[in-house]
């Protein structure tokens, strides 16, 4: 199918999807299923007019259509803008197949270097996740359940001042900590722990660290507020019948802090696997992330179709294995949206 | 098995604040104890210090003969009840009820029959699959007792477990206590600021007033023979005539009241002059007795059938209950009515002001 035949579908999309709501809501108004003073009648018109153009604005400019451009993206040929929307404009799954096999139309090969990056990204935002929950978990349970309100203020500050600075500036903060010269190894030099210095970044360290702590906030608060909801009660019932803190943590809080882990780790995971500024900044040379691959489809080979790919093959596995992994967990999108 | 519980000198002091002071007293094994006292008075944490949760600041808890000092709640031989139940909501009833078993690392087998069995020592036999906020009150409040059971405690601890359920639940409720204590012959220990609940159900009760425990005996003796002002007012309704000791005599004190001088036994041997507090009890106060009598205005009448409550206004302004009972209550005088009370000696107790 030609691109030029296409595009207008993809404008038109969320046009008629909004006119099948409406058609959809008249339908129900008409039946008598919905009753009531309407939506005008109930805002008035001008503050009714305002909130729907500026939810729909939002919603339609900023989330639907730029989605939905970079899906159709992902279909098309790199061309001149010459030839944009020419006959050669047609939707392929060349971009897909690239990442695959290293070749828009060959399958000779594996395209080992994306496909590894990509597969290690997921691993590595997995882990990091894990990281991320073992250092806050223990964090979130002391504010939720053991400190007094002003230790829990003073943790909340110290918490969230840190992510006034930009996130590039803090992965450059990393960087100055764990370079060759940088404050840790003169602390170990100094400590006469090594004799020469641990190239840090060289061996990922660096960005593993950043990653870990870009994100770190997302985890704690969620945690922090399912487990607040515990009553102390419940906990001290637990030990009562015998059970040690590591059983009451596992069996009893876990389990009823259970949408707040999920919803943490969800938001970190994505986030991590989509992370840009510490693998840009932190990575090491030889280090394997696939958003700096994505980036680079972008801007150093200025092929936005087969960026717009990579980025949705991304997105698509994130999503996928998130809810995988809550079908295993028995767990809704509603609750852990609570 | 069930054990003894100790006290000796208990104190906890909470920063500067005395919760309990000074508690003294020996449970004994098999026993259904009470503690009764107002809101606040000390009685959870009097239990919270025999289940682990706090350190006495002074004193020891002994349970069946061990110092328990240092032993942590999860190593006592103690089940607590909690006041607000504590279920776990992401667990059926029976993985509540089990939980203790898991702990202790039984199989799943058996952790479910041992549940099953629980459940029906409670008539919950057909809920364990339930989630725990499927059930009413009275069945969480079950639950609860059988969580507890489940880990084969030697002292079960309950506190106010009955304050939540509505009142006729609660009545089937004490009886349903009482009856699973006997089966299961361990020491209960109960906590209530309900003195129905504490008569009714207990072997003996411990009267608690603002951190001390003010008296120990059974339901009679607390209820008959009180020995502290507070316990007299407490437990039970009371008529109280304050004044001074005028003469004693052989086990009995004349009280100087402005309604005029009664005599009432002298149980703790106050001396001629001491401020004394003379109670009797509405049930002793007579509608047109002559001894010990003074006079009143019927205030106010209310008839519950088999009893009759009588509210008087007395010659110094202050309110008395007389209570009628059986054939008496036709005799209830009308409202405006001045008449003359008065009691037998013996049935009056004088007391040090509290
Ligand atoms: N952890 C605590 N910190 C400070 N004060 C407490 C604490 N627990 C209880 N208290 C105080 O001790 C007193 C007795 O409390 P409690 O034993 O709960 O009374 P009761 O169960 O008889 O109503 C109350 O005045 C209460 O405010
Ligand atoms: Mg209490």
């Amino acid at each position: 199918m030609l691109a030029s035949v296409g595009h207008p579908f993809v404008l038109a999309l969320p046009v008629v999807v909004l006119a099948m709501f409406l058609w959809i809501a008249r339908r129900e108004r008409r039946l008598g299923l919905v009753q009531g003073p309407g939506y005008f009648q109930r805002n008035g018109v001008p503050i009714g007019l305002f909130l729907l153009i500026a939810v729909l604005a939002w919603a339609v400019f900023m989330i639907v259509l730029p989605q939905l451009f970079m899906i159709e993206l992902s279909f098309r040929p790199k061309l001149p803008p010459s030839q944009t929307f020419g006959p050669r404009d047609v939707y392929s799954l060349q971009n897909y197949h690239y990442f695959l096999y290293g070749s828009p139309t060959s399958s000779a090969n594996w395209n080992t270097v994306h496909l590894r990056a990509f597969w290690q990204t997921i691993v590595a935002s997995i882990v990091v996740t894990f990281a991320n929950f073992a250092l806050c978990y223990p964090l979130a349970f002391y504010m939720a359940q053991v400190a007094g309100a002003a230790r829990v203020r003073f943790l909340l500050l110290l918490l969230i001042t840190p992510y006034w600075v930009n996130e590039i500036l803090r992965a450059f903060a990393f960087r100055v900590m764990f370079a060759s010269s940088g404050l840790i190894n003169k602390l170990l030099l100094a400590g006469g722990l090594v004799a020469e210095p641990i190239d840090f970044l060289g061996l990922d360290v660096g960005m593993y660290a950043g990653l870990g702590y870009a994100y770190m906030l997302l985890m704690v608060f969620p945690l922090y507020n399912a487990i607040e909801a515990m009553p102390k009660a419940q906990i001290e019932a637990a030990r009562d019948l015998g059970a040690p803190w590591w059983h009451i943590h596992l069996f009893v809080v876990m389990p009823f802090a259970r949408p707040g882990i999920a919803s943490g780790c969800t938001l970190v995971f994505m986030l991590t696997a989509g992370a840009l500024a510490a693998p840009l900044v932190l990575g090491g040379p030889r280090s394997l992330w696939f958003t700096p691959i994505v980036y680079d489809r972008f801007y150093q080979a200025f092929h936005w179709p087969q960026g717009s790919a990579y980025a949705l093959i991304l997105l698509l596995t994130c999503i996928a294995f998130v809810l995988a992994v809550m079908r295993i967990g028995k767990l809704s999108l509603v609750e852990i949206t609570r | 098995m069930t054990a003894d519980v100790e006290l000796e000198a208990v104190t906890v002091r909470f920063g500067t604040f005395t919760a309990v002071e000074n508690a003294s007293l020996k449970i004994e094994g098999g026993e259904f104890f009470s503690f009764l006292g107002p809101s606040g008075c000390g009685k959870t944490t009097i239990l919270r210090t025999i289940s682990g949760f706090i350190e006495p600041s002074s004193g020891q808890v002994r349970i069946g003969g061990r110092d328990m000092r240092g032993i942590g709640a999860n190593k006592r031989p103690t089940a607590l009840i909690f006041q607000s139940l504590a279920l776990f909501p992401m667990m059926t009833v029976a993985e509540n009820v089990a939980y203790g078993l898991r702990v202790r690392g039984a199989s799943k087998s058996a952790r479910m029959k041992k549940a099953e069995e629980l459940l029906n020592l409670v008539a919950l036999g057909d809920q364990g699959g339930k989630k725990v906020d499927e059930l009413s009150g009275g069945q969480r409040q079950r639950v609860a007792i059988a969580r507890a059971l489940a880990v084969e405690p030697q002292v079960l601890l309950l506190d106010e477990p009955l304050s939540a359920l509505d009142l006729k639940l609660r009545q089937h409720m004490r009886n349903e206590l009482r009856a699973i204590q006997r089966r299961v012959g361990i020491t209960f220990i109960y906590i209530t600021h309900d003195q129905g609940e504490a008569l009714t159900m207990s072997d003996r009760i411990a009267v608690m007033n603002a951190g001390r425990i003010e008296q120990i005996g059974d339901g009679r003796s607390v209820y008959t023979a009180p020995r502290t002002a507070f316990v007299a007012g407490f437990v039970g309704e009371n008529n109280a005539m304050r004044g001074k000791v005028a003469s004693v005599g052989e086990g009995f004190a004349v009280v100087e009241t402005p309604l005029g001088a009664f005599r009432g036994t002298n149980p703790l041997g106050l001396t001629a002059g001491a401020p004394a507090v003379l109670f009797v009890r509405p049930e002793a106060l007579h509608i047109g007795s002559t001894e010990n009598a003074c006079t009143a205005a019927t205030t106010e009448v209310a008839y519950e059938g088999n009893l009759t409550h009588v509210g008087l206004r007395a010659d110094d302004g202050s309110h008395l209950l007389v209570l009628l009972g059986g054939g008496e209550t036709r005799s209830a005088p009308p409202i405006g009515a001045r008449v003359g009370l008065g009691f037998d000696a013996a049935d009056a107790i004088v007391l040090p002001p509290g």
